[in-house]
């Protein structure tokens, strides 16, 4: 992993479709190797995969987002690592992170309405062994995510020239 | 009682001055080359503006955040004269960590509006009726006006593509007279991306001492160095007490709207300036400085950012303009292309002028900056990559329609 490899990585985050010619000249190296770099890096999981960033609020009208945050007993030689693997395998679950503070786990899920969400909680989580605690808050409104503003914003004008 | 005119007389205008009232002086500064192209820009629409001398990025948040902070606890009253202590402080401790320069923050520094003011208060400073002051060629538009409003006479010194932008000890030596007082560098270089290493200074070094020159040295674009690290005039041995550095938050912190600059001097030259600074500006913006002090201590990853993306786009744009046949040496700092389009068969200004209103790409024409600038025009990269990759794509297509 060296600067090439990084500033490679922060290009395909910002944007996986800039072409591989571009990402070479920008990069200073030959085609090939940003070929080279890429496979690397595929292999050794580092990019998990190319995707969008899609606010689905404006698609979705009705679908609903929840945190739902879980106060976990842990299990020993595991802790939570066990009960994690098992929570993120329901689709629905976008994020699961193990965090400081009130509660352990904390998941991002998505549903079609309150009712999904509802369901879900009491019926597949609430129930499992282990789990202590559930606190569910829906989601009223993304202003960013992964770095992307959701929102307009007015931006500054620049003259068109300048010295 | 108060009497209110309700007639328009106040707006009236009559013919009965018999002076022209604008001062010689005034009058021999060179208008602004390219009116004719803004007005050209604001007719058109969906232009590319390649034109643009200043960062797209907005300031750092947290550094908007600072001044925000700082006005709503009341802090806008001016500051003493010289600027904040905390931020000329801050200031010396930057320059010394970055540039191995030091700089005493009590009695060789002013905060000032910009480097702008910076620029035209020190060369009031030290200029005498018929000094010659030797100025870069191209250059930032300003130098040569601000010597002639001083009553100095600016005679510009070739820095050619051919010595990549740079200026030798040979072209310096040539333009050296027994009136020459004084030299104004500006690297890395506005318009031409060009950038003085440490043995180009030093061999003017060697020049400046033997003719007891000052340098003026505009520093503003000392971060955005792509090969290797800026090296300041001042830290060239034999040169701290001949050099003025000048340099400002404007193009590293993206904070041209600010107004902040500073100079920095050897006590003389830093008190005589100030004695200007306080009749001319008094103190430089009071919520800017609280800025730029936040800009020092907490801006340096913000900063880095953007420098690695102007980075890559150079060598995006750089790479796109030679591939359609418009020949540009690599700028090795600022976010200026310096492409020559003598290829085409137009003079500089025509090319502009047609590749605005033909293919919607605004750039500046070279001989703006000075007679070594025709026949090349400046192209900002400080805008997104999409539009570069545009810019490029419309001028390959314009270049393709020519004869």
């Amino acid at each position: 992993m060296d600067d090439i490899d990084r500033s490679l990585l922060s290009l395909l985050e910002e944007d996986c479709l800039t072409p591989l010619h571009d990402l070479a000249v920008m990069l200073g190296c030959s085609d090939e190797e940003v070929e080279k770099r890429k496979k690397q890096l595929e292999e050794d999981g580092i990019i998990r995969r190319y995707s969008a960033v899609i606010n689905w609020e404006q698609v979705d009208k009705g679908a609903v987002y929840a945190i739902i945050e879980l106060k976990v007993a842990p299990e020993r030689d595991y802790g939570y690592d066990r009960i994690a693997a098992r929570i993120s395998r329901f689709s629905n679950v976008r994020n699961l992170r193990l965090r400081t503070g009130t509660h352990d786990l904390q998941l991002l899920v998505k549903g079609k309405s309150m009712q999904e969400i509802a369901r879900f909680v009491s019926e597949q989580i609430a129930p499992m062994e282990r789990i202590r605690e559930t606190a569910t808050h829906i989601i009223m409104k993304t202003y960013k995510e992964n770095g992307v503003l959701y929102v307009e914003r007015e931006d500054g004008q620049r003259l068109p020239f300048s010295f | 009682m108060l009497s209110v005119k309700t007639d328009n007389a106040c707006h009236s205008r009559s013919d009965q001055r018999k002076r022209d009232f604008v001062s010689e002086r005034a009058k021999v500064i060179p208008p602004s080359g390219i009116r004719r192209f803004f007005d050209l820009a604001g007719q058109m629409e969906d232009v590319i503006s390649l034109g643009v001398g200043e960062p797209d990025y907005s300031t750092p948040w947290h550094i908007c955040d600072a001044a925000i902070t700082s006005i709503e606890q009341g802090h806008t009253a001016y500051t003493s004269n010289t600027g904040m202590e905390s931020l000329r402080r801050e200031l010396a401790r930057f320059l010394r960590d970055r540039y191995q320069v030091e700089y005493n923050p009590m009695s060789e520094m002013i905060i000032t509006t910009g480097v702008s003011e910076g620029l035209d208060i020190v060369i009031r400073a030290v200029t005498n009726p018929g000094d010659e002051v030797l100025v870069i060629d191209p250059s930032y538009v300003s130098y040569a006006p601000c010597v002639t409003m001083a009553g100095g006479t600016p005679v510009p010194v070739p820095c050619t593509e051919k010595n990549r932008f740079r200026l030798t000890a040979d072209v310096l030596m040539e333009h050296i007279t027994p009136q020459s007082k004084a030299l104004i560098l500006n690297f890395p270089n506005n318009p031409t991306g060009g950038v003085m290493r440490r043995e180009d200074l030093e061999a003017i070094a060697d020049v400046a001492i033997d003719h007891d020159l000052l340098i003026l040295s505009d520093e503003v674009y000392a971060e955005l160095t792509y090969e290797g690290h800026h090296t300041a005039t001042a830290s060239i041995e034999g040169l701290w007490d001949r050099t003025i550095t000048l340099s400002g938050f404007s193009k590293a912190f993206a904070m041209t709207g600010w107004r902040l600059g500073y100079l920095c001097a050897p006590p003389d030259i830093t008190a005589a300036t100030l004695k200007i600074h306080q009749y001319v500006m008094l103190s430089a913006p009071t919520m800017s400085q609280y800025a730029a002090l936040e800009a020092l201590k907490n801006g340096e990853e913000a900063m880095r950012e953007m420098v690695r993306e102007y980075h890559l786009r150079r060598n995006l744009f750089v790479d796109g303009l030679n591939r359609i046949g418009l020949s540009c040496h690599t700028p090795e700092g600022a976010f200026y292309a310096f492409p020559s389009v003598k290829g085409t068969g137009l003079t500089d200004y025509e090319f502009a002028e047609r590749l605005i209103t033909e293919a919607g790409v605004a750039v500046v024409p070279g001989s703006v900056f000075g007679n070594n600038g025709i026949g090349h025009v400046r192209c900002s990269y400080a805008v997104s990559r999409q539009e570069l990759t545009e810019a490029i794509r419309r001028m390959d297509e314009f270049i393709r329609s020519l004869p």
